[in-house]
């Protein structure tokens, strides 16, 4: 047998400590898209549930926004860029491929030598990367992780396309995880169905994203129940004892038929940042959190039930304790 | 087994309660989208309902072949179980 190797020691657990966010300075509304596409402001908000949406300019590009939600992340929760050990980044509309985009954004907030790596699980991308960093945190890699999720959709969205162009817009959410005696990250369940990786794609370099929104829906509002259970019961949480649910922002048609069939309690607060932000993708679970705990829907120990799900397909969600 | 009679209302019901369609208009002529104004997304909770109610399993493509009330009331006969 050949020799074993030891290991680093880690935490009991990992907790968030803060959330911070990033919306582009400029509105889109209905009205603005109608004028280009053949839709109406009724149409829009009546099928997909959106009222406006952020398109980001030129000097607001997925590292722009990561280090600006990240620069909110870090006050809010009182850590010094400095003690950051590592920095993911979930994105699936980074400019190029090569480099990735994390040690940039860690370079420009005086984070020193972090471990630094992006990671596309498209719109389940911030619950995969909060999953990796509390799981790093566990086994003792890191101690205090920055985990963000920032996406420039409008650089791959034909805004001639009424499929897509209503949709899609832009945004960064980020969130300070670290090393905690009480664990306040839950287990994540996560999972794939590459069979329906054509369901949401880019073919290639030049081209924009394509959706079969019809294939997409029946999925997440058929498939994912099951998951999103399970990831609370692994918590050790009843599905009817929390507080806060925040799926990814696809479709507010797509929340509401979650609601139907998930037997959260009655007052359970839901987020619907869709109806201003659109769908950001992997920003949009970080985005929507943020917004519900400054306008105090989501309190300090409140449990929340994340739920993310897109192209792949991927899913992933996780019990937190709110910050 | 449930009847031709017996789908039409059925299937009624389920674009009463996902499309608020009227029962009277639910004729099997009509077009969805033309003419019930019943979008795609509707479309897969109107399938997902059938399935549920006939236990008969609409893959997405065999979805995207229904066009009419008619349609939908043939498929669910021909795969009732």
């Amino acid at each position: 047998m050949s020799r074993g190797l030891s290991l680093r020691k880690g935490a009991a657990g990992a907790r968030i400590l803060g959330f911070g966010d990033y919306r582009p300075r400029r509105i889109v509304t209905n009205d603005e898209i109608s004028q280009r596409v053949d839709t109406t402001d009724e149409w829009i908000r009546t099928r997909v549930g959106i009222s406006e949406r952020r398109f980001a300019g030129d000097d607001e590009s997925v590292v722009d926004m990561s280090v600006a939600a990240a620069g909110k992340a870090l006050a809010t929760s009182g850590v010094l860029a400095q003690d950051i050990d590592t920095v993911i980044v979930a994105t699936c509309s980074a400019p190029a491929p090569i480099p990735g985009l994390a040690p940039e954004v860690a370079h420009r907030l005086a984070i020193s030598a972090p471990g630094a790596f992006d990671l596309n699980a498209a719109c389940a991308g911030f619950c995969y990367g909060l999953s990796a960093a509390a799981d790093a945190i566990r086994s003792g890699s890191a101690r205090y992780a920055l985990v963000i999720g920032a996406e420039k959709l409008t650089d791959w969205t034909d805004q001639d396309d009424r499929g897509t162009c209503i949709i899609f817009g832009d945004g960064a959410g980020a969130a300070v995880v670290a090393a905690s005696d009480t664990p306040g990250v839950g287990p994540v369940v996560w999972g794939s169905d590459g069979e329906k990786s054509r369901a949401i794609s880019v073919a290639g370099r030049s081209s924009f994203m394509t959706m079969d929104g019809r294939a997409v829906y029946r999925w997440a509002t058929t498939q994912l129940a099951d998951s999103a259970h399970r990831a609370c019961e692994l918590a050790g949480v009843d599905i009817g004892e929390i507080d806060v649910f925040v799926p990814h922002q696809a479709n507010l048609r797509i929340v509401d038929s979650m609601l139907r069939t998930m037997k959260f309690k009655d007052d359970v607060a839901v987020a619907r940042d869709i109806v201003y932000s659109g769908n950001t993708s992997s920003a949009s679970i970080p985005l929507a959190l943020t917004a519900m705990i400054e306008r105090g829907e989501a309190k300090t120990g409140d449990t929340a039930l994340l739920l993310g799900f897109g192209a792949g397909l991927t899913y992933a969600g996780q019990v937190i304790i709110c910050p | 087994m449930a009847t031709t009679e017996e789908i039409q209302s059925g299937l009624a019901e389920i674009l009463e309660e996902v499309a608020g369609v009227l029962p009277a208009d639910a004729t099997p002529e009509k077009s969805f989208t033309e003419d019930l104004d019943v979008d795609s997304l509707s479309m897969v909770e109107i399938a997902t309902a059938v399935e549920d109610k006939f236990g008969v399993a609409i893959p997405d493509d065999e979805l995207a072949n229904i066009r009419t009330v008619g349609d939908a009331i043939s498929f669910i006969e021909k795969n009732q179980s």
